[in-house]
């Protein structure tokens, strides 16, 4: 009836996964029982869990990230520390237990903070940018975000029923094999990144129909701000790279559920064919989370400094550049594998080519800096921040490109610190440089700049004191994923890396204490233009939170730099233009689509990894039942009054004429 | 719609010129008439998006069979196994559908109930007499043991053609859920875009079909 499911499933004589997991399902239930007594259920229902607007998908993919962050660090923090312990002892957390942790780490990170978050942004932003009204498919764009929550729920469920994987993050055969791990652990990695991973391809396919198809008038492609750019770059590579990642999962699930023989020792299976093939996905998806990091670092840097991007040309080629060479390197992930000198030698050069269009980026941003007045706000000291200490970690990788260097240095913990040195200090501070920035526009308030700072201050010293021993003990020979060690020598900079970690802590919390303070100061703090850093691309010419409709009348656009050219000419005139005609505007429904979908996906998934077939049968069946009821309702599109339209751009309108006076009145 | 996009949408359907599209959006239409592209223009296009990333994916499973085809375990190989008329008969099956499916769009087009559900069915039994040729061949070579799980070559076989038969079941699903729709709902626009999406969809897969007719069966039959 119920498959493999039994109660020896929860493991209730492991204390961590139990305290743990009570604690998040108070927090749950409380959060739910406090949005129910306020009476917020039908508006979450219709403003959000139902929106199919992708600046509320897109907010929705933020916070999933952030909630997925806390969970992913407190399994940093455990790690750090049992390392920190387990020096000539066995620590406090078992072996069974501390692989589970490092597998669900990496995923989480990976899949779950970094992937939502930059979709999150890309989601928010380029349909202003871009000065349209919604992206091209904004159901698939809900079902899109809701199956990525499908995949995150099923992980976290993984803590209190059964297990995780204890395979790493990428699960290699013959490990991930049924004869080796013959729990449910890597079935919960399966079935969660193959659901996940569809949502993730629905989401891009989104993002470049949108890019090349939707604009406003006159946005040709080089007018298009930086963040297009690489958001079109990240979803073709999306595109062309997770369907990889769904068919090597799958093979890997038939060889687990049906004794296939893809990878398996016996029957002709070839272990090394999923190493190739999960980074022929691998290798591409950094490059899908750095792009969107490197755009939202060109739109700050930009704006910080009150000047154009400098050599946007060449920004846009090195972005396609390395869209296309990400494709050529997958072997440095595995130059042991013994495919010979040639062969390594190759992919060895082709790594460090990538190097160079990553250089003419940073020599752009320097040369945007240059000559430029630099306001030194938190989103550009995420920036500086990311600038030093990514062209660290891209020498630390080119290094390991080097195939000799990287048969040394492979799977220490040297390599450990060269990829977070890249993901935490490209991806993560690009997520955080582009949340601080866009924050006032999603919610009409800007954030605390000064627990802002401190929190920057805080990452960025925790991450060089938790990381750069991490180098050390890697070229002292430290292999990654120990339980515990005997080596006296090592020890005292584990010490220190748990201190790094300590110190990343105290960053977040300052985040958490950012975010709380500005929302109860968020009067003071309140965005009255729409643009409150003098910004430069189309998104601050909207109202900050934008309406539903974004644009009033959609904008012409004239030349590069859209919203800046407007701004100089009503600057230049003392006057806003005249008030433009405005006319009704049709927006699409809401639907329940992506919820409804994903419930099922949910279940579907969850019986899959315990068997339970006729579950599989009836959440299959309910899912197409869905998509059939989509596909019958007669009106999927509303209509918004020119009086309201009117109503909500002449509010606006007055506020920036009154900062169009200010500006006059100022000497 | 206005009656300047009906007049737009008139002479040129697919809204490839342009200005008049600028000309429109002066006038601050819906969603619909947002950028430089028409729904049907956009709608198709994400559509291609998918495919290529259909197409991504099979080319996993076409490189996994192309690594593994000489991993036999022992057992047999396809040369053993494949039948030749059988394939060329499943072949000429989903070619002519895919011709039907060709006629199906232009009836739909033509707004002509005869040709579009004649045409539809003519396509859904093809593709199901592709479906059971491809099941019968299955179940005979695993009645011989030579099921997927005899070795990694017989794995990627089946993996590589069965996810190929699994797209023709959901194509099949989708016509019978086209026809339905085109019944209960009419040639609205929006169910002209999905007949468009789904012919696609049906074209697609008769390529994917060519390649592993070529590199599964012939190239197999040769070695």
């Amino acid at each position: 009836m119920l498959g493999k499911l039994g109660w020896a499933a929860i493991p209730l004589d492991q204390p961590i996964p139990m305290i743990a997991s009570g604690v998040v399902g108070l927090v749950i239930i409380g959060v739910l029982a406090w949005v129910t007594l306020k009476g917020w259920l039908p508006y979450l229902w219709r403003e959000w869990i139902t929106s199919v607007d992708h600046k509320h998908i897109g907010i929705m993919y933020v916070l999933l990230a952030a909630v997925m962050l806390l969970r992913g660090f407190s399994d940093a923090i455990m790690m750090r520390s049992q390392q920190a312990l387990a020096f000539q002892s066995p620590g406090y957390l078992p072996p069974e237990h501390y692989n589970q942790i490092f597998t669900a780490h990496g995923t989480l990170m990976i899949f779950f903070v970094a992937m939502p978050f930059v979709i999150g942004l890309m989601n928010f932003v380029v349909p202003l940018q871009l000065g349209v009204r919604d992206v091209a498919f904004p159901t698939l764009n809900s079902v899109g975000f809701w199956l990525t929550a499908t995949g995150a729920l099923l992980v976290n469920i993984s803590l209190v029923v059964g297990e995780f994987a204890r395979t790493g993050w990428l699960p290699y055969p013959p490990l991930s094999e049924l004869i080796y791990s013959p729990g449910v652990g890597v079935d919960y990695y399966l079935w969660s990144i193959e659901i996940s991973g569809v949502g993730t391809l629905l989401a891009a396919i989104n993002l470049v129909t949108t890019v090349l198809k939707l604009h406003a008038p006159g946005m040709t492609y080089t007018r298009m701000p930086m963040f297009c750019w690489t958001t079109l770059a990240t979803s073709l590579l999306i595109v062309a790279a997770f369907p990889i990642l769904t068919a090597t999962l799958a093979m890997l699930v038939l060889d687990r559920y049906l004794g296939f023989h893809f990878f398996t020792n016996d029957g002709g299976g070839n272990q090394m064919m999923f190493v190739n093939l999960i980074w022929a996905f691998g290798h591409p998806e950094v490059y899908i989370l750095v792009l969107p990091a490197f755009g939202v670092f060109s739109e700050v840097v930009s704006t910080f400094s009150g000047k154009p991007l400098f050599g946007y040309r060449s920004m846009v080629a090195a972005t396609m550049v390395i869209c296309i060479l990400s494709y050529t390197v997958w072997l440095h992930h595995f130059f042991t594998m013994g495919a010979g000198a040639d062969v390594n030698a190759i992919f060895g050069i082709a790594s460090m080519i990538i190097a160079v269009p990553t250089g003419v980026k940073i020599f752009n941003w320097l040369f945007t800096m240059y000559g430029g007045r630099v306001v030194y706000s938190t989103p550009i000291l995420w920036s500086i921040g990311f600038m030093v200490t990514f062209v660290i970690g891209g020498m630390t990788g080119v290094l390991l490109a080097v195939p000799p260097a990287d048969f040394v240095l492979h799977e220490s913990l040297f390599q450990v610190a060269h990829f977070h040195n890249v993901i935490i200090g490209g991806v993560l501070f690009g997520a955080f440089a582009g949340y601080t920035y866009w924050f006032p526009k999603a919610f009409g308030f800007r954030l605390h700049e000064g627990l802002g700072k401190a929190a920057f201050w805080c990452w960025i010293t925790g991450f060089y004191v938790a990381f750069m021993p991490l180098y050390i003990v890697g070229l002292m020979g430290m292999t990654r994923r120990m339980q515990h060690y005997d080596v006296p020598a090592w020890h005292p900079w584990l010490l220190i890396a748990a201190g790094g970690a300590a110190i990343i802590l105290l960053g977040i919390g300052l985040q958490i204490a950012q975010l709380v303070i500005s929302i109860r100061r968020r009067e003071q703090l309140r965005d009255e233009t729409g643009d409150p850093w003098n910004g430069r691309s189309l998104e601050w010419a909207t109202p900050s939170p934008p309406p539903a409709f974004n644009f009033a009348v959609l904008p012409n656009i004239q030349g590069a730099e859209a919203y800046w050219g407007m701004k100089q000419h009503v600057l230049k005139q003392a006057r806003l233009d005249a008030e433009p005609a405005y006319a009704d505007i049709e927006m699409p429904r809401n639907s329940p689509t992506g919820f409804v979908c994903a419930f099922f996906a949910s279940f579907m998934g969850f019986a899959l990894i315990w068997h339970i077939w006729w579950m599989v049968g009836l959440a299959a069946l309910g899912a197409y039942a869905t998509f059939v009821v989509f596909a019958w309702r007669d009106n999927d599109e509303y209509l918004i009054p020119a009086e309201t339209v009117a109503r909500i751009d002449r509010a606006n309108r007055s506020a920036r004429s009154a900062a169009v006076a200010r500006h006059e009145a100022a000497p | 719609m206005t009656a300047l996009d009906a007049a737009a949408g008139r002479n040129d359907p697919d809204r490839l010129v342009h200005e008049q599209v600028s000309l429109a959006s002066q006038h601050t239409l819906g969603h619909a008439e947002r950028g430089l592209a028409s729904k049907r223009v956009v709608t198709a296009f994400g559509f291609w998006i998918f495919l290529v990333s259909d197409i991504i994916m099979f080319s996993a499973f076409f490189a996994t069979y192309a690594v593994l085809v000489g991993n036999t375990a022992g057992g047999p190989s396809g040369r053993e196994l494949f039948n030749l008329p059988n394939v060329a008969l499943e072949t000429a099956f989903l070619l002519v559908s895919s011709f039907t499916c060709g006629l199906a769009s232009i009836g739909a087009r033509a707004h002509s109930g005869s040709w579009f559900y004649g045409a539809m069915a003519a396509t859904f039994i093809l593709g199901a007499g592709f479906l059971s040729i491809e099941l019968r061949e299955f179940a005979s070579m695993v009645a011989r043991g030579a099921g997927p799980t005899r070795s990694a070559f017989l794995s990627a076989f089946f993996t590589l053609v069965g996810c190929h038969g699994l797209h023709i079941t959901a194509g099949l699903l989708w016509l019978l859920t086209m026809m339905a729709q085109v019944f209960a709902k009419g040639y609205r626009p929006d169910i002209l875009r999905r007949m468009l999406c789904f012919s696609l969809f049906w074209h697609a897969l008769d390529i994917i079909w060519v390649a592993i007719f070529t590199v599964v069966y012939l190239m197999g039959v040769a070695q």
